[in-house]
């Protein structure tokens, strides 16, 4: 198994759209957490998950600060202070974070999305005050050297070069993100652009860090063998006496009404069999119209989420027009998210035919609208999948993180089975009739070069 | 794995588990034994209503016959697309309308394939393995589509230069032996593959007598027997006798450059190994933290990444099959810095080879092997896949007991004569695909542009 490390949300996202069918990942578990919560003398809220399984832990802390707070010119500023958290503090040496880490038995990596950056150690519950003492030392007193800085730019630009440049649907991907936001900095990638990663220095990074890396900006989020009772005196210790200075606000420009449909091609000589990809502007959680997020997580189901979903069953299965077609919706996103869907060509069908007849399933889906029968299968399979859950020790440390650094709250999370139970037919057809619409989307084709 | 279930997918991803190493019986392992008389271990655990099962029947992709190669992984894919009366559609219906996880997966070894359901559809869930395992339907439809989606994925895989890298890296190795053929297939043979090779595949490989089966959930013994019975009882006793033989590594210290156009190189390099059984395994799997394995503490890691920026990753793994064994790695760099890079790996080699691990690194090595092996019991599934591990290399019911002294009692000199028996550069195999700068000519090897290596030379 690949132990690539530093990861980035976004790529991550990418490798799930084409790997699997999508369900609507982050939006499934619920009600089955149970959480308990309460907040440091300095503002650091606390999250414990208990789950006495086995003697381990996963220990997390959230900043609630993302690429899509980066000031134009420092794309990929996040992602590169999450690296440099790495290369060492007043007490602890470059590269030590993680070798004291595996000399106690833990492992440990981070990542970086639009709206937060985290970082977790997964550990023995017997170890787990080390890793809070090693984390909360980082939150404080980072000190970067230029002899660090510099390699650690070009580990960026190599991890740039793998996950996006190499990757033709990635750069793809980087293409459509940047059409579908017109103003937006979910337009630009995660990790920045390239030649913007190339100039940033100590200064930003430190500048970065100074301004947003503080108790009262942080979730501490503890995953498994561990009481409250335990776990609230070390976390005062740890965190509680760090100095909390207050943040600034997230201001992000937003987003103006959508005019028309965009399109864009690209066209690699490695690329064998074409996809085609289209991404809508739609609401999230906290932003846009809202009272539309839980239907779209339904019609994501229904529409592509399964095998026995409408676009596989008729793209796929019936027409043979595709190998593989499924659709996304994130919505624990700050501003305005996206619903995605896509399809890979069948290798002998032709582009224009699969185009025309994923066009005619939106069509029929918003003009004849949706069977009761059908929209309860997809919340029973939805409902059904969130009792798992609880069974990955991770998965609600995840879960709950994402929330809280995107405007929901805990009751939010717990509330996910019954607000899902409670989606009607006719808000999935509102919710597609509000989102599936032309001048929303941006459609991507990746296309064989013509070879010579 | 190529778990079907999105959440399973993401924690495969995400939590980056290194299997292999054991805590002091933070665990309790049950043997079961069906009225039927099926085998089973299994852990207990009533944090969710939930069963989840890991199984392996012994003999994969390597008992495909050489113009039938991908035939066990096409088959893998088609037994959940239509069973008994149900067709492919319904089939998906039971298990989606449930969240019920079916899949199987084929390696070079072994086939195998897992079940995870709430305890309320377990009975259905049990059925419709047993009807997977008993009455696949093979229906041209499905046939056809599962193809079509195999093709795609193989010519995915000839372009996307990690998967070509390690494709060429195990046809140069292992030229004569099917380890050195892709379990996915070719193009021609998996054009050519008929319902009645999936058969043949079903009818020799799923049996009683080579079947491994770990269970975790909430389940008691008396309820999985049963159970095992349900799903596993109409397997006939016998499967058909494994003919394959052990595999010649044919590593003489090569380069081979395959060209592509992509601006950052990605190279897979190792020599051979040892297997599972071997009474060094452990002091090699020190050896092989300290070189590569370890993540961010490894001396690759330190001198190519962390030291000089030149990669986003550097790894190296123990590959340990039944026929073979290697030491495997692989890492992506700039088209540019790839003779640096080489350099460096081939320095890292040599200088583990001819002086070992140092006692601190020995120790750090002791303290992760020993200490991280509780991490792996953070899911069912994960718990279930490490019960059939241990039964699969016959390591015992006790191992995860054993398993801490065994390691504590490699020595300093087990590691220093095992990393010098273990590297060579001599041996070393080495396969670049893209578009690099730098390399001395005769390691520009025998790839020209967009070429399958050559016929390799006799060695190793």
């Amino acid at each position: 198994m690949a132990h690539r490390s530093r990861l980035t949300i976004a790529w991550l996202a990418a490798l799930l759209a084409v790997l699997v069918d999508p369900i609507g990942i982050r939006s499934a578990p619920a009600q089955v957490f149970n959480p308990e919560s309460f907040t440091l003398s300095n503002g650091m809220q606390v999250v414990l998950i208990a789950n006495h399984r086995a003697p381990i832990v996963t220990h997390m802390v959230w900043y609630k600060v993302g690429a899509a707070d980066e000031p134009p010119m420092k794309s990929g500023i996040a992602h590169f202070l999450e690296h440099l958290m790495f290369r060492g503090t007043k007490d602890v040496a470059p590269g030590d974070f993680s070798k004291i880490v595996a000399r106690l038995g833990g492992r440990d990596n981070a990542f970086t999305s639009y709206d937060y950056t985290a970082y977790f150690q997964v550990i023995a519950r017997d170890r787990l005050e080390d890793v809070m003492r090693l984390e909360a030392d980082r939150m404080a007193n980072l000190a970067l050297t230029d002899a660090v800085v510099d390699p650690e730019r070009d580990v960026v630009r190599e991890e740039r070069r793998q996950v996006v440049e190499n990757r033709p649907h990635a750069r793809l991907r980087e293409q459509m993100q940047a059409l579908l936001y017109l103003n937006h900095p979910y337009g630009r990638p995660v990790i920045g652009w390239d030649h913007e990663i190339a100039n940033l220095t100590r200064a930003d990074a430190l500048a970065w860090y100074g301004t947003w890396y503080t108790p009262s900006n942080a979730i501490l989020i503890v995953a498994g063998d561990i009481t409250a009772e335990e776990l609230r005196p070390l976390a005062e210790k740890y965190y509680g006496r760090l100095k909390g200075g207050q943040v600034p606000p997230r201001l992000r420009p937003q987003e103006p009404p959508p005019q028309a449909a965009r399109r864009v091609e690209l066209k690699d000589a490695r690329v064998r069999h074409p996809t085609l990809t289209r991404l809508w502007l739609a609401p999230s959680y906290t932003a846009g119209e809202r009272e539309h997020a839980y239907a779209l997580q339904v019609l994501s189901e229904l529409l592509g989420g399964a095998a026995t979903s409408r676009l596989y069953r008729t793209l796929v299965i019936d027409k043979q027009l595709a190998t593989s077609a499924g659709t996304w919706y994130e919505p624990d996103m700050l501003d305005l998210s996206s619903f995605g869907l896509s399809a890979n060509l069948r290798p002998d069908a032709d582009m224009r035919a699969l185009e025309a007849a994923i066009d005619a399933e939106i069509e029929r889906l918003l003009k004849e609208g949706i069977e009761a029968e059908e929209v309860e299968r997809a919340k029973k399979r939805m409902r059904a999948a969130a009792a798992y859950a609880r069974d990955e020790l991770s998965t609600g440390a995840r879960v709950i993180g994402t929330a809280l650094a995107t405007g929901q709250t805990i009751a939010d999370v717990e509330a996910w089975p019954e607000r899902i139970a409670a989606v009607t037919p006719a808000q999935v057809i509102a919710a597609a009739r509000h989102v599936l619409r032309p001048e929303r989307s941006v459609t991507g084709l990746l296309l064989p070069e013509p070879s010579s | 794995m190529s778990f079907r279930i999105f959440t399973i997918r993401l924690v495969a991803i995400v939590t980056l588990v290194i299997a292999t190493v054991a805590p002091s019986s933070a665990v309790e392992i049950e043997q079961v034994k069906s009225p039927g008389g099926i085998e089973a271990w299994l852990i207990r655990d009533r944090m969710v209503p939930l069963v989840s099962m890991h199984f392996a029947f012994r003999g994969g992709a390597a008992t495909d016959p050489a113009g039938k190669t991908g035939r066990a992984e096409m088959t893998a894919q088609l037994l959940t697309e239509g069973a008994g009366d149900l067709d492919s559609q319904k089939f998906a219906a039971m298990l989606e309308d449930r969240a019920i996880s079916l899949g199987f997966d084929a390696g070079h070894d072994s086939i195998q394939g897992f079940v995870k359901t709430l305890n309320e559809h377990r009975d259905t869930a049990f059925d419709l393995l047993r009807l997977a395992l008993t009455q696949p339907r093979f229906d041209t439809e499905a046939v056809e589509r599962v193809r079509a989606q195999t093709l795609a994925a193989i010519a995915r895989d000839a372009e996307n230069p990690e998967t070509l890298a390690r494709r060429t890296w195990w046809a140069t190795a292992f030229p004569d032996h099917p380890y050195g053929r892709p379990v996915r297939g070719t193009v021609e043979t998996v054009t050519s593959l008929q319902p009645n090779d999936f058969r043949d595949f079903v009818r020799n490989r799923f049996a009683r007598d080579n079947l491994i089966i770990g269970v975790v959930g909430d389940i008691t013994p008396d309820e999985l027997g049963p159970l095992l019975d349900r799903a596993f009882g109409d397997l006939p006793a016998r499967s058909a006798p494994i003919d394959v033989p052990e595999a010649r590594f044919m590593g003489d210290g090569r380069t081979t450059v395959v060209n592509r156009t992509v601006p950052q190189s990605v190279m897979v390099f190792g020599n051979d190994g040892i297997k599972r059984n071997h009474p060094d395994w452990f002091a090699a799997s020190i050896v092989n933290y300290i070189l590569g394995g370890g993540g961010f503490n490894s001396r690759l890691m330190t001198e190519v990444r962390e030291k000089r920026g030149l990669t986003y990753g550097i790894y190296t793994s123990l590959v340990a099959l039944d026929h073979a064994g290697l030491v495997l790695g692989s890492s992506p760099t700039a088209n540019a810095r790839v003779a640096q890079t080489l350099d460096l790996i081939r320095a890292e080699w040599r200088r583990m080879k001819e002086q070992g691990p140092t006692a601190e690194e020995l120790a750090d090595a002791k303290n992760y092997l020993t200490g991280s092996f509780k991490l792996q019991l953070s899911s069912s599934m994960s718990i279930a896949s490490m019960l059939v591990a241990i039964q699969y290399d016959d390591l015992g019911i006790d191992y995860i007991d054993r398993r801490d002294a065994l390691i504590n009692a490699v020595t300093i000199d087990d590691v220093r004569r095992v990393a010098g028996q273990l590297l060579d550069p001599a041996r070393m195999l080495t396969v670049i695909v893209g578009d690099p700068a730098g390399l001395a000519p005769d390691e520009s090897g025998a790839g020209g542009p967009a070429t399958s290596p050559a016929t390799p030379a006799q060695g190793g």
